[in-house]
């Protein structure tokens, strides 16, 4: 993966630096040594690794707007750090750039339970937010999978998404307002307690930028009282293409679950045997099925669901009786990846979104490709939404094997474009996916994005290197070729 | 003189602005001109009519989405989705009366002005259920963004940022929306004659119970007595309205519990399916309730609770929507609008007020949207550089020099 060129000027520097960041964020704020810098070397997508030039870890507005101002005129890049969750590598530092992590931004500032939200600072976990408004019977909705350990400024960056999203919407659905500071260390506020923010929806663009617009140092989320009753349900399936069946049929029918999700044998098999969930391990194809809502409601969406799946060839089915049952469903799903992690030594988890009828094609030639490549796949699935996680297992001591692992990888999110899907649904482009943005994109539709990003960050110094496969200077990019008199459109109809 | 461009097709949508950005030429973007009155007055030279761009690409009602032309009439769009029992979530509603039309407006209309009816307490806006458009910008170029599924964050999620940006940063051809199952059933629980305090009580408890209340509003006495609804017009007190959809069983469930939740607050009444589908039509459009022709109206955007309190600022009609969040509210034309009483009461607790429909005299001495922060201002106006160098696409619509 190739990265910006280091500046050899700002490395040279680097003690300067070090210490004029110690002048902004005194005490223990700077991290320069390397055995130190090293815990921030990678973040979720560990194949790839590359200590900082420095780690900066303010814990005030006043000091991020500081580092940045003085990074901006010093021409120094920044990666801004959460958790360091990111399967996507949006958090991978540059041997140039400092981190500047965000994880003493912890505090929750205030509950407003009248107007429904939350005001918290970036570096309080997702779980976090729903434990502080636990007491009285609320939560936040968006739960990754990752919600113990992952910070809210990570999943605004990353536009999170998780099991219930399907229902409750991504972060950017329940994000009302974020505070911003700027690469030039200007702080300004979007949205706020209020419904829809004012003006341009710079928030909403900003929800998704994987750290690239601007510093995300406050945000206001949604928060929402929890359903009066939850039940689970397993679906079993001869076929993957009879549980694809049985998704659309529901929806089909006007139910929108809490959650849907699918796994498959691998999957399924892999999660069994870690977390003893009970799942059926003669199905090629298990759906996890949550309805919540009052009693009566989901008592009977449970019967029409039960029977739909019958119809559509389910082989089994369980309903959970209780909440430590239907704990235990979801405990195999939300344990998939470290599942599939014990039974391989390496895996490699990929994120595409497809519309889901194209499902049974798609792992057609996924298990077509996993043959060619000599690498087994485990397939977890937000199912309702056509999210694919395909995890890819490999051994990354034996040569060559992460290189094939990434080839089929790419060869899977180019499949899943050509199928009308996307390169990613909820795990960001980062470095990860970057070069495969031409593949949905093409040179207009990025330079417009990147000229948006010329609007934050003209410089170019907050995350660069990410999402973009080629970086243009903005002076470059702004330019118009405009040649007078020469376009003309006779056949456009006038009045 | 003003002559209309009505490109056909994509590529002369393509060719139009092209050629405008060539040529240093300002265009008016026009649906089909349903809520024209509805930004700061421009005079630009053409009008680029977007609505022969009209008709649906893609219907997959198994995938939850719809593709289509931006200039499709929202009423050709609600026909066809109620043929699979679908709808548009956020409720889109039809400011055409507003304005003295009747027409209900295109998509691209509806996501230019990012405009959301009652349920956006519970779905969200139309912003939230924009997945991906293709246009051009003005710079003359196509360009695409977003996608054509319900889940994706490859790249800036560009569609919410051209929602709500009234057509100053492109011309939209093609949209991709997200579309729901609609309800089977759907109930109105009214609770008449509450003081604004004790009204928005009842908004916050319905809305922070479990029951997944789809619809929050209060109508003070005077709008009440405006209603199309005989049990809300003849009630002769104000009334808040909580709306629950969902299936029968679960709804009649619901409006028990609801109930229950308002003993003691005042009389309580029930609305089924017809009256209750007109209330919230007559909510979500506005014009009933905000009659007088000669009235400016003012929409406001403020934290829920506080809804009340600005409205009260001018002492002009008003009534409210998403649990108190949304204030239509109709001021004396006299002097600013009550623009100063309103943005005076925002200050303190956050918030903006559009000022949606006036005379252009008015609309061009007050800002018609809240001024921003100058960081923010500042901003604002290299995003639209970004997409729209020279200006050429609705320019000042929103902000005079934008
Ligand atoms: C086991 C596992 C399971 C996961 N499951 C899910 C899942 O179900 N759904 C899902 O969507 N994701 C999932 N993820 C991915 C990851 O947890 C999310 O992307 C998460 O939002 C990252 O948060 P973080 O705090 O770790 O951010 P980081 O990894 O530290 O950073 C992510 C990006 O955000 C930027 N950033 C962080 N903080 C800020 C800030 N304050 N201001 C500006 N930019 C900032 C960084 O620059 C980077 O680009 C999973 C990851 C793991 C390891």
């Amino acid at each position: 993966m190739k990265m910006p060129t280091p500046d050899q000027t700002v490395l040279a520097r680097r003690a300067e630096i070090a210490a004029a960041l110690r002048e902004i964020v005194p005490g223990e704020g700077v991290i320069d040594a390397a055995e130190e810098l090293r815990a921030y070397e990678s973040d979720g997508l560990t194949a790839y690794r590359q200590p900082p030039m420095l780690v900066c870890l303010p814990s005030t507005v006043a000091q991020v707007s500081a580092v940045l101002k003085y990074c901006r005129k010093n021409g120094i890049k920044v990666v801004p750090r959460g958790a360091g969750t990111s399967l996507s590598g949006g958090a991978l530092p540059l041997a140039d750039g400092i981190v500047l992590g965000m994880a003493k931004f912890n505090k929750v500032i205030e509950i407003d339970w009248a107007n429904r939200c939350a005001v918290v600072q970036p570096g309080v976990t997702n779980l976090g937010i729903s434990d502080a408004v636990a007491a009285r019977g609320f939560y936040y909705a968006p739960d990754p999978s990752s919600q113990i350990a992952c910070t809210i400024g990570g999943n605004v960056a990353e536009n999170s998404g998780g099991v219930h999203c399907l229902k409750y919407g991504l972060t950017t659905n329940n994000v009302l307002g974020v505070e911003l500071v700027l690469m030039d260390g200007e702080i300004v506020r979007l949205g706020g307690k209020h419904m829809d923010a004012g003006g341009y929806d710079l928030l909403g663009v900003v929800v998704g930028s994987e750290g690239l617009l601007g510093v995300v140092t406050e945000v206001t989320v949604r928060i929402l009282k929890s359903p009066e009753t939850a039940r689970a349900m397993l679906l079993g399936f001869p076929t993957s293409e009879t549980g694809g069946d049985c998704v659309g049929a529901i929806i089909a029918a006007g139910i929108i679950p809490g959650g849907m999700e699918m796994m498959d044998r691998p999957a399924i098999h892999a999660a069994e045997a870690f977390v003893h969930a009970g799942y059926p391990l003669d199905v090629e194809a298990l759906l996890i099925v949550e309805l919540d809502g009052p009693q009566a409601e989901v008592d009977d969406l449970i019967a029409r669901v039960e029977a739909i799946a019958r119809a559509r060839g389910a082989i089994y089915a369980r309903t959970s009786t209780n909440e430590d049952e239907r704990q235990t469903f979801w405990a195999g799903r939300k344990a998939a990846f470290p599942a599939v992690g014990r039974i391989s030594p390496d895996y490699y988890c990929m994120d595409g979104t497809i519309p889901r009828k194209r499902l049974p094609e798609v792992l057609a030639r996924m298990a077509e490709m996993s043959k060619r490549y000599g690498l087994r796949v485990a397939n977890v699935f937000h199912a309702g939404d056509g999210n694919l996680h395909p995890l890819i297992l490999y051994d990354a001591n034996q040569p060559g094997e992460l290189e094939r692992a990434e080839a089929f990888g790419a060869d899977i999110l180019r499949l899943c474009v050509e199928v009308g899907g996307v390169l990613t649904g909820e795990h960001g482009v980062g470095v990860e996916k970057r070069d495969l943005m031409g593949t949905m994109f093409n040179e207009n539709d990025l330079n417009q994005q990147q000229r948006l990003k010329c609007a934050f960050d003209p410089e170019g110094l907050l995350n660069p290197g990410k999402v973009f496969p080629v970086l243009h200077r903005c002076a470059e990019l702004g330019r118009m070729h405009v040649h007078r008199g020469a376009v003309r459109f006779p056949d456009l109809p006038r009045f | 003189m003003s002559t209309t461009l009505r490109p056909e097709t994509p590529a002369q949508l393509r060719e139009a602005v092209a050629w405008a950005a060539a040529e240093d030429v300002q265009l008016e973007l026009r649906g089909r001109g349903t809520k024209r009155g509805f930004g700061r007055p421009m005079q630009t030279e053409h009008v680029l009519d977007l609505s022969a761009l009209a008709g649906i690409d893609a219907y997959e009602p198994e995938e939850l989405v719809l593709t289509c032309a931006a200039g499709t009439p929202i009423a050709e769009i609600e026909t066809l989705l109620a043929g699979k029992r679908q709808l548009l979530g956020f409720e889109p509603p039809d400011l055409g009366p507003l304005y003295g039309g009747a027409d209900g407006g295109t998509i691209g209309g509806v996501l230019a002005a990012n405009l959301a009816g009652p349920r956006r307490v519970k779905l969200g806006a139309a912003r939230d259920h924009f997945l991906g458009f293709s246009g051009v910008s003005g710079r003359g170029e196509a360009f695409k963004a977003g996608g054509r599924v319900v889940k994706n964050v490859t790249g800036y999620d560009l569609a919410k940022l051209v929602a709500g940006s009234f057509g100053t940063l492109a011309a939209v051809d093609m949209v991709t929306v997200k579309v729901l199952p609609a309800p089977d059933k759907t109930r109105t629980v009214l609770v008449f004659d509450l003081d604004d305090a004790a009204a928005i009580a009842v908004l916050v408890d319905a809305l922070n119970s479990p029951y997944e209340v789809s619809g929050a509003a209060y109508l003070p006495t005077a709008a009440a007595g405006r209603s199309g609804v005989e049990y809300v017009r003849k009630a002769g007190v104000s009334v808040a309205a909580v709306r629950v959809e969902g299936t029968a069983v679960s709804v009649a469930g619901r409006c028990a519990a609801l109930r229950t939740l308002f003993a003691g607050r005042g009389p309580v009444e029930e609305l089924h399916s017809m009256n209750s589908a007109k209330l919230w039509r007559e909510i979500r459009d506005v014009a009933v309730f905000l009659p007088d022709r000669e009235k400016a109206i003012w929409r406001v955007s403020a934290p829920p609770c506080e809804g009340p309190r600005v409205a009260r600022a001018t002492g002009g009609d008003w009534f409210c929507d998403w649990g108190g969040g949304l204030v239509w509210l109709a001021t004396a034309v006299a002097g600013d609008g009550g623009a100063a009483a309103i943005r005076g009461a925002l200050a303190a607790v956050g918030g903006h007020a559009t000022l949606v429909r006036a005379a252009d005299p008015l609309r061009a001495a007050v800002p018609v949207f809240e001024p921003q922060a100058p960081a923010l201002a500042a901003l604002s106006k290299r995003v639209k550089e970004s997409f729209d160098p020279r200006r050429i696409l609705n320019p000042g619509r929103m902000y005079a020099g934008v």
